[in-house]
């Protein structure tokens, strides 16, 4: 027996470097790749690579991590306006004060469940003081999510017959005073000699841990620019005035996206061509309004309230922080899976 | 009989080193005393040595060294010099060439002057090495195809790095010296341009790649096949081609009713490899210059296959 245990370990020398290497690799493989099967659903047409991949693992737990809250009971429309009982309610005005209350406690589940009502409230006497910035941030986010849910209907269905889902704020915060995917505008290196890494080349976390850029938010979800890169004519004719390196901006934004909503390039785009708009999915057209929407609720909602924040709240360049597609989405196609949010917060809708 | 069927050769014939054919006079003398070494011996020859370098060879690696120092500096440079930092994140770093705006101008050396002073460097070193290549040929009275079948590859590498760019007057058309960025340079191409599928002479290189692995795989095999009978032996096979030529040439007659020769099956080998680089060079410099996008472009010629749309069809947002 001793005699046999000897000979398995004197294997010939290219055996043993080639166990040694299949176990470097093996070991490699095991922290790298998600072991198959990998659940695949179709979205065009066969045979054609037009599909999601999802593994059932790690589905799971995003299925897991993205459930809605339970709604406190149900709509309560009795009592006078809010704004007549209460001093100081200047936006949710005409709710009636039972509803009014009810949704105060449902924001402080939503927000801040640790830190309680004062997390925004001086005291639970004095619940009209404007003295916390928090409250003062709240007001301004409850206005945001009106715009959302009655002006952006073309990304965010907040009534209808099917597939309406609204925003409240748990959509964004799940419990957390911060939502957890916020971004700021990644401040400039000091010049040097050498070792520019031209916004790009390193690690992006924002770009789905590609080399591509480390910040592919700023030009398109605060200032406008353009994503379109390809050129619409088949011989040069000037339909495309990008740069070539813009390509890898619009490349690097797009891997945010998909990274945000967990889907694949296909999700929106036939990959022939990613441009061509007659092969897009109508989940494309979403999208579109869904960058418009981010635009606008930055530079109209969030980049104000800088002078509001604590400058412990403010980014590296001392800038608000800024919502894009992960901020509510959380890596799912829709954000808690389409659960629908304001069914049982009609106020939030009008 | 030495066994040439497994994986590695298994007996290593080990006579006095060679050390080669007397150089022409006004050569540098070789270096390294030969030695062996027995892990090299299962792969090829087990002796070492010795080498020529002379001054082409001198100046290639001085010219090299050069452009690994730049672009590895500024690696190491864009992590703040931090060692640990360069390994993790090596392989995303890189040396950009210059931005647009300065089209082909010289720009400051850390907007990409640093990028234009490495790719000097890095193709004087791959010219001086091509020039020996092809010295060492001719210095062995051997004909210069190696030589010829590398510069195919130049072709493309300088078609890629800076014929194109220079056509298309912009630096920044050109690739960034980097592990994941000049891969991420090659999806974006393709993506600027319509999708690089559609370009013929994409198609062709990769025809020509694929050919060549089939070909490589098709000759490897059948020499290793004749090896039993000493096919693989040079001397016997001058004077008389004998059972082992006649077996490999019958198995191909008889599989596929022709068959290479011993000659032109290197042919076959050797202009598949030349065309898959030059192919491929010609398939850049057509894109942007003359196409701008090859979807669009085999549309137009009829390439592009038309399927049922799965969805109703989606108006553009931007046009309503």
């Amino acid at each position: 027996m001793s005699n046999f245990n000897f000979k398995l370990f004197y294997l010939p020398v290219p055996v043993r470097i080639a166990a040694v290497l299949a176990a470097v690799v093996g070991v490699g493989l095991l922290f790298t790749l998600e072991a198959p099967p990998v659940d695949v659903v179709q979205r065009g047409f066969r045979g054609l690579g037009l599909f999601q991949n999802y593994h059932p693992a790690t589905f799971a737990k995003t299925v897991a991590e993205n459930q809605p809250i339970a709604a406190i009971g149900s709509p309560l429309m009795v009592g006078g306006p809010a704004g007549k009982v209460y001093k100081n309610v200047q936006v949710l005005k005409d709710v009636p004060v039972a509803e009014f209350t009810r949704l105060m406690a449902s924001i402080t589940t939503w927000v801040a469940p640790e830190q309680g009502c004062t997390y925004c409230h001086v005291d639970t006497s004095n619940l009209a003081s404007d003295d916390l910035y928090t409250k003062r941030v709240s007001r301004r986010m409850i206005q945001m999510v009106l715009d959302i849910n009655t002006n952006y209907k073309t990304h965010v269905a907040a009534s209808g017959p099917t597939g309406a889902t609204g925003v409240t704020c748990y959509t964004c915060h799940r419990g957390n005073p911060v939502p957890k995917n916020i971004w700021f505008t990644e401040p400039k290196g000091p010049a040097h000699a050498l070792g520019n890494t031209s916004g790009r080349n390193l690690p992006s976390r924002a770009a789905g841990l590609t080399s591509l850029e480390t910040d592919p938010f700023t030009p398109y979800f605060l200032g406008a620019d353009d994503i379109r890169i390809t050129p619409s004519t088949a011989l040069p004719e000037g339909t495309s005035t990008a740069s070539f390196k813009a390509t890898y901006w619009t490349y690097g934004v797009m891997m945010y996206m998909s990274e945000a909503l967990g889907v694949n390039c296909t999700y929106c785009h036939n990959t022939r061509q990613f441009s061509d708009w007659s092969q897009s999915s109508p989940q494309r057209a979403t999208a579109w309004y869904g960058i418009r929407m981010v635009r606008h609720l930055n530079n109209d909602y969030l980049v104000p309230l800088q002078s509001t924040f604590p400058p412990n709240r403010l980014g590296p360049t001392g800038d608000s922080p800024k919502i894009a597609c992960a901020t509510c989405h959380n890596g799912v196609y829709k954000p808690l899976f389409g659960a629908n949010m304001v069914q049982t917060y009609p106020e939030l809708t009008k | 009989m030495a066994e040439y069927q497994n994986i590695f050769t298994r007996v290593q014939v080990r006579g006095p080193a060679y050390p080669g054919i007397p150089l022409p006079a006004g050569d540098d003398p070789r270096v390294i005393k030969p030695f062996f070494n027995y892990l090299a011996g299962w792969l090829g020859e087990p002796q070492i040595g010795p080498l020529y370098v002379g001054r082409l060879g001198l100046l290639s690696f001085a010219f090299f060294f050069v452009a690994f120092e730049i672009v590895g500096l500024n690696m190491l440079a864009s992590v703040n010099w931090n060692w640990l930092q360069f390994w993790r994140s090596l392989p995303w770093l890189a040396l950009e060439p210059p931005a647009p705006a300065y089209g082909l101008h010289i720009p400051p050396l850390n907007e990409g002057g640093w990028w234009l002073i490495a790719g000097f460097f890095l193709t004087a070193s791959v010219l001086t090495w091509w020039l020996r290549v092809y010295r060492r040929a001719v210095q062995l009275g051997l004909g210069t195809h190696a030589a010829w079948a590398f510069a195919s590859a130049i072709f493309l590498f300088l078609s890629i790095g800076f014929i194109r760019p220079v056509l298309m007057g912009h630096w920044s058309e050109s690739v960034p010296f980097g592990i994941f960025p000049h891969l991420d340079w090659t999806s974006a191409f393709s993506i600027r341009y319509g999708n690089l599928y559609y370009n013929p002479f994409h198609m062709l290189s990769i025809a020509f790649l694929y050919g060549s692995a089939v070909l490589f795989a098709m000759h490897g095999g059948t020499v290793l096949a004749v090896s039993r009978f000493g096919g693989e032996r040079e001397v016997e096979q001058i004077l008389d081609r004998g059972t082992a030529y006649e077996r490999g040439a019958l198995l191909w007659r008889w599989c596929m009713g022709f068959n290479a020769t011993a000659e032109s099956i290197h042919r076959w080998a050797w202009w598949f490899a030349v065309l898959v680089t030059l192919t491929g060079g010609i398939g850049i410099l057509l894109t942007g210059t003359v196409v701008d996008n090859w979807y669009l472009w085999g549309a137009k010629h009829g390439i592009v296959p038309v399927w049922p749309n799965v969805f109703p069809p989606v108006p553009d947002p931007a046009a309503l």
